[in-house]
C-alpha cells in the first residue's frame, strides 16, 4: 500500500493550483490527552476495540506488546507515551487504530476516534519549528477545522525504528 | 528474449525437469552399480542424459550441451553392448553424473564454474571409449561411427533442427483434382505443425479468376519431421508446385529448390540413433519400473499461504471451542458434538495441508552419495553408501537446511569414522566400509541415521583432547555419554592433522547448532570396534512446535519441548547463592546456574524468594545446562510459530510467538538466546532518537 496522499501540506504552495477536488485529505481525528490528533485515513486499515497485549521483554515503554489480529502478531503502541504525553491507563473502551505505513503494520492505541475530518490541503499549514519539543517531531503539519486545531501525524516518524531499537 | 516472462517460465520449467532427470540419472547409476539394473536402467539413463542435452541445446548453453554431449557418448557405447558395465565404467559415468549436475545448477543460477571442470572427467571418458577404438580398430562397422560422436555437430546428430517449407501450387495442381488441405492435414498429421498462408498474391474479386493459383503456403514442421516424411506428403503433387525445403534453424537458409522433385535429404542425419527433439514428450524420464502418479508443480508460496491459512483455523476452531465450553452447554449437546466433529475435520485438514510440503529424503541422499564418493576418493578409502528409508517424508524446509549438516556428518563418517584399509583387515573386516543412511518416522518426528562401520569413538581419545583443551578437568569422573557429548563442544576435534575434508574444529558443534535450529536432537551411539551411529531426530515441519506452555510474571509462555531435559519443583533446600548476583540449583547431584525466567524478560524484579517455583532444566549450547525458574507449568501442545520479525525487530531471547486456543499471544523462547542474553538482561533499551 503505498500513502495516497504524501504529505502534500508540507510542499512549497505551487503557482498554479491545481483542481480544488484533487486538493482534499481525509483524516481520521482522535483525542489524546485532551488535545486532538488526526492521521491520514488511507493509512487506516481497520479499528477495532481493545484486547490485552502480551508483553514484549525489553521492549520501549510505549511499545505495549503484541495482539492477535486475526492470526498475525500485531505489535500495539502507545501512542500517547510515544508523543511523549504520558502513559496511558488502559482501559476496556480504548480503541485500537490498526495503520500501516511503510511496509509495516501496528496498532496504535488511543482512547476514541472522534471524526473524520475533510481538509483542503492549502488548509495543513507546516508544523511551527519546535526543535527541542518533544511532540513536535511526529507531526507532518497541523490543520484548522472550526475553531479546532487538529495535529496530523507523521506516520513514518511514530512508528518504532526497527531492529535497532530493540537488539 | 524481448519478452522475458514467457522465456523465463520456459528455463525454469526446463531446469525443474533438469532435477527430475539427474535423480533419475543417479538413481539408475545407482541400480547398475548395485547389479540391480537391467537393459532399461540403461534407456532411462541414457535417455535422462539426452533430455538434458536436448533442453540445454534449446537455451544455448554450450557448455553443458558440449558435455551432455559427450558422457551421452559414452552411455551409448554402454546401450548398445561396446562397453560392459563394470564397476571402473560405473564409478566413471557417476562422477560424470554429478558434474553434470554441476554445470546444469551453475546454469541455472548463472554461476562460474572452473573452466577446466569437467577435463578428468572427459579424458577418463575418452579414455574408456578410446580404448575401445583400439580394440576394434579391425572392425570396420564400428570405427566411423565412434569417431564421428565426438567430432559430430551437436545438433545435427540426434536433434535436427525442424524443417520448413515453402509450397506453391501451380494451376496443374488445381487441376488435376489436388487440394492443398490435404497435403496439409497430412504435414500435420506427423506432429504440431505451424502453416502460414500468403493471401498477397490475391488480387480483387473482380479480378479474382477462380481457376488460378493465388495462395501459397510455408509450412513449419514438427521437429523429427525428415524430408522423407515430407517427399512422402507430397508425393501425388510432384512436378505440380513449387517445393522449397529448408532447416529452420539455419541462419544461412540452404535451401533446396526443387520446382518438379523432392530435395535430396542432405540436411537429415543419416539414420539419426534418436531424433528425440529438444522437449519433446517422448524423452521424458521413465524411470525404473515405478507407476507413476500424476503430480503438479505448485508455487511454494502458496502452499505456504495454505499451511498459514490452516494454522488460522486450528487456532480458531480452539477458540471457538473454548468460548463454546465457557457458553455452559452440555456436553452431549448437539453443538458439542458438532465441535468434536469440527476439531477431527480441522487435524485432518493440517495433516494433509502438511503432506504438501513434505518430499521424500531420496534426492537428499542422492546427493549425499556424492559426498561419500568424493571424500572416498580423497582420503583413498574404499567407503560404499547404503540407504534405507528413502520414501521417508520430511517438510520441505526442513529438507533445504539438513544438507549442510549431514554432509558435514558424511564427512566425518568417511574421513575419521571409517579405519584405513591395513587397520579393518587386521580387524578382520572387509576393505571397504560402509556408511549407512538411514530415514524413518517415529512417533512424529523423523528419525535420520549416519552410521559407519569404522572403530568408534575412541574415548580415551576424546578424554584426553578434552583434558588438553580445557574442557575437562583432569580428575572428573565422566561417564561414556557425557565424553561422546564432548564431540559437540565447540573447537573440539580428535584428530591431529586438519584433514582436507573435516577436523577444522568446527565441526559437530556447528551441525548440532543447526539442527537445534530445526527443532531438533542428535545424539550418539557408538560401540568400539564395530561403528558410530549418529541419530538425528527432527520435527517433520517448522510451522508447528511441540512446545512447554508454562506461566511466568503473569504472562503464558511457551519453550520448545525439546530443549527442557527435566523439570524440578523448587524447595528452598536445593538453591544456593554463589554470589550476591547469581545463584545456582542443585539437580541430581550437578549445579546448575539458575535464571528466574520473569526476573530475566523483566516482568517483575529479583525475587528471593523461589520456593514453589518450577525449574525447567534446559540444554544451552554445548550441551551446557541451565535452571529456569517459572511459575507454573501449564500444557504441553503443539503451537503454530507466528514469525514476529515483519514489523519489528529481534527480540534477545525470543524465537517467534504463537497464538493460544484463548486468542491470546503468547512468546516463544529461544534457550540459548535466553542464556546469552541473560547476564546483561536488565540493561535497558535505550531508544535511538531518530
Amino acid at each position: 500500500m503505498t500513502q495516497a496522499v504524501p504529505d502534500p501540506g508540507l510542499a512549497p504552495v505551487p503557482e498554479a493550483p491545481p483542481p480544488p477536488e484533487d486538493r482534499q485529505i481525509e483524516l481520521l481525528a482522535f483525542h489524546l490527552g485532551g488535545q486532538e490528533y488526526s492521521v491520514d485515513i488511507m493509512s487506516v486499515r481497520e479499528i477495532r476495540g481493545w484486547s490485552k497485549p502480551t508483553p514484549l521483554p525489553h521492549a520501549p515503554g510505549y511499545l505495549r506488546g503484541v495482539i492477535n489480529l486475526r492470526g498475525t502478531v500485531l505489535p500495539i503502541m502507545d501512542l500517547s507515551e510515544r508523543l511523549g504525553l504520558g502513559r496511558r491507563e488502559a482501559s476496556g473502551r480504548d480503541v485500537i487504530i490498526v495503520i500501516e505505513a511503510e511496509g509495516r503494520t501496528i496498532g496504535l492505541l488511543v482512547s476514541a476516534v472522534s471524526d473524520i475530518l475533510t481538509v483542503p490541503t492549502d488548509a495543513l499549514d507546516a508544523p511551527p519549528d519546535l526543535t527541542g519539543e518533544d511532540g513536535a517531531r511526529f507531526l507532518s503539519a497541523i490543520a484548522l477545522h472550526g475553531d479546532c486545531l487538529t495535529r496530523v501525524l507523521d506516520l513514518s516518524a511514530v512508528l518504532p525504528p526497527v531492529k535497532s531499537a530493540l537488539i | 528474449m524481448a519478452g522475458p516472462d514467457p522465456m523465463d517460465a520456459i528455463r525454469k520449467t526446463f531446469f525443474l525437469e533438469c532435477e527430475d532427470l539427474l535423480e533419475a540419472l543417479l538413481e539408475g547409476l545407482d541400480a547398475l552399480s548395485a547389479g540391480t539394473g537391467d537393459t532399461d536402467t540403461v534407456h532411462s539413463v541414457f535417455r535422462a542424459v539426452h533430455s538434458i542435452k536436448g533442453g540445454a541445446g534449446a537455451f544455448g548453453l554450450d557448455r553443458l550441451v558440449t558435455f551432455a554431449h559427450r558422457f551421452e557418448s559414452g552411455l551409448d557405447a554402454l546401450r548398445t553392448g561396446r562397453i560392459e558395465a563394470d564397476a571402473g565404467a560405473l564409478q566413471l559415468f557417476l562422477r560424470a553424473a554429478d558434474l553434470l549436475g554441476d554445470l546444469v545448477r551453475a546454469s541455472r543460477d548463472g554461476l562460474p564454474t572452473d573452466a577446466g571442470a569437467e577435463d578428468s572427467v572427459l579424458a577418463d571418458l575418452d579414455g574408456l571409449l578410446g580404448t575401445l577404438q583400439e580394440e576394434r580398430e579391425e572392425d570396420l562397422d564400428f570405427a566411423p561411427a565412434l569417431l564421428a560422436i565426438p567430432l559430430d555437430d551437436d545438433d545435427a546428430d540426434d536433434a535436427p533442427a525442424p524443417l520448413r517449407l515453402s509450397f506453391r501450387p501451380h494451376e496443374e495442381l488445381y487441376l488435376s483434382g489436388n487440394d492443398p488441405r490435404h497435403i496439409l492435414a497430412a504435414l500435420s498429421r506427423l506432429g504440431p505443425t505451424e502453416v502460414t498462408c500468403h493471401t498477397e498474391a490475391l488480387p480483387d474479386l473482380a479480378a479474382l479468376n477462380p481457376e488460378s493459383s493465388y495462395l501459397h503456403w510455408t509450412v513449419r514442421c514438427a521437429p523429427g519431421v525428415t524430408a522423407a516424411d515430407i517427399e512422402g506428403a507430397f508425393e501425388f503433387v510432384a512436378g505440380l508446385c513449387d517445393l522449397e525445403v529448408t532447416a529452420d534453424a539455419d541462419p544461412v537458409p540452404a535451401a533446396v529448390s526443387v520446382p518438379a522433385d523432392l530435395p535430396p535429404p542432405d540436411k537429415i542425419p543419416p539414420g539419426a540413433s534418436t531424433p528425440a527433439p529438444p522437449p519433446a514428450p517422448s524423452s521424458a524420464p521413465a524411470p525404473v519400473a515405478t507407476t507413476q502418479t500424476p503430480t503438479v508443480r505448485v508455487d511454494l508460496d502458496r502452499v505456504d499461504r495454505l499451511v498459514n491459512l490452516v494454522g488460522e483455523l486450528v487456532i480458531n476452531q480452539a477458540m471457538l471451542s473454548q468460548s463454546v465450553r465457557q457458553g455452559g452447554l452440555p456436553p452431549n449437546s448437539p453443538v458439542m458434538a458438532g465441535l468434536d466433529e469440527f476439531l477431527q475435520l480441522t487435524r485432518d485438514i493440517q495433516d494433509s495441508v502438511m503432506m504438501i510440503r513434505a518430499q521424500p529424503i531420496k534426492p537428499l541422499f542422492q546427493r549425499l552419495g556424492r559426498i561419500v564418493r568424493e571424500a572416498a576418493s580423497r582420503t583413498g578409502k574404499a567407503v560404499r553408501l547404503e540407504t534405507s528409508g528413502e520414501g521417508t517424508e520430511i517438510d520441505k524446509t526442513v529438507l533445504d537446511k539438513l544438507t549442510d549438516p549431514l554432509t558435514h556428518m558424511i564427512r566425518n563418517a568417511v574421513d575419521h569414522g571409517l579405519e584405513s584399509a591395513e587397520v579393518r583387515r587386521a580387524a578382520g573386516k572387509p576393505d571397504e566400509g560402509t556408511v549407512h543412511l538411514a530415514a524413518h518416522h517415529r512417533s512424529g518426528r523423523v528419525i535420520i541415521d549416519v552410521s559407519d562401520d569404522g572403530g568408534g569413538l575412541d574415548r580415551a581419545r576424546i578424554r584426553a583432547r578434552a583434558i588438553e583443551r580445557g574442557l575437562l578437568s583432569e580428575d572428573a569422573d565422566s561417564t561414556p555419554s557425557d565424553l561422546d557429548a564432548l564431540l559437540f563442544q565447540p573447537g573440539f576435534s580428535t584428530v591431529d592433522t586438519v584433514s582436507d575434508l573435516s577436523g577444522r574444529g568446527v565441526g559437530m558443534d556447528v551441525v548440532k547448532r543447526a539442527i537445534q535450529t530445526l527443532g531438533g536432537r542428535i545424539a550418539i551411539t557408538t560401540e568400539p570396534g564395530k561403528g558410530t551411529t549418529f541419530s538425528i531426530s527432527l520435527p517433520l515441519t517448522l510451522a508447528i512446535l511441540d512446545g512447554m506452555v508454562f506461566e511466568a510474571g503473569g504472562e503464558t509462555m511457551v519453550m520448545p519441548l525439546g530443549a527442557v531435559l527435566e523439570t524440578q519443583t523448587v524447595t528452598g533446600a536445593d538453591l544456593d547463592a554463589l554470589t550476591p548476583e547469581s545463584r545456582v540449583l542443585r539437580v541430581r547431584g550437578r549445579m546448575l546456574p539458575l535464571l528466574d525466567l520473569g526476573e530475566v524478560l523483566a516482568h517483575h524484579p529479583r525475587r528471593d524468594d523461589l520456593a514453589g517455583c518450577v525449574a525447567l532444566i534446559v540444554q544451552a549450547e554445548g550441551g551446557s545446562r541451565y535452571a529456569l525458574t517459572v511459575d507454573r507449568i501449564a500444557d504441553q501442545r503443539q503451537v503454530v510459530i507466528k514469525g514476529l520479525g515483519d514489523s519489528y525487530g529481534p527480540i534477545p531471547g525470543i524465537a517467534a510467538a504463537t497464538i493460544l486456543g484463548d486468542g491470546q499471544v503468547a512468546l516463544i523462547l529461544d534457550p540459548i538466546e535466553l542464556r546469552e542474553h541473560a547476564p546483561g538482561a536488565r540493561r535497558p533499551l535505550a531508544e535511538t532518537m531518530p
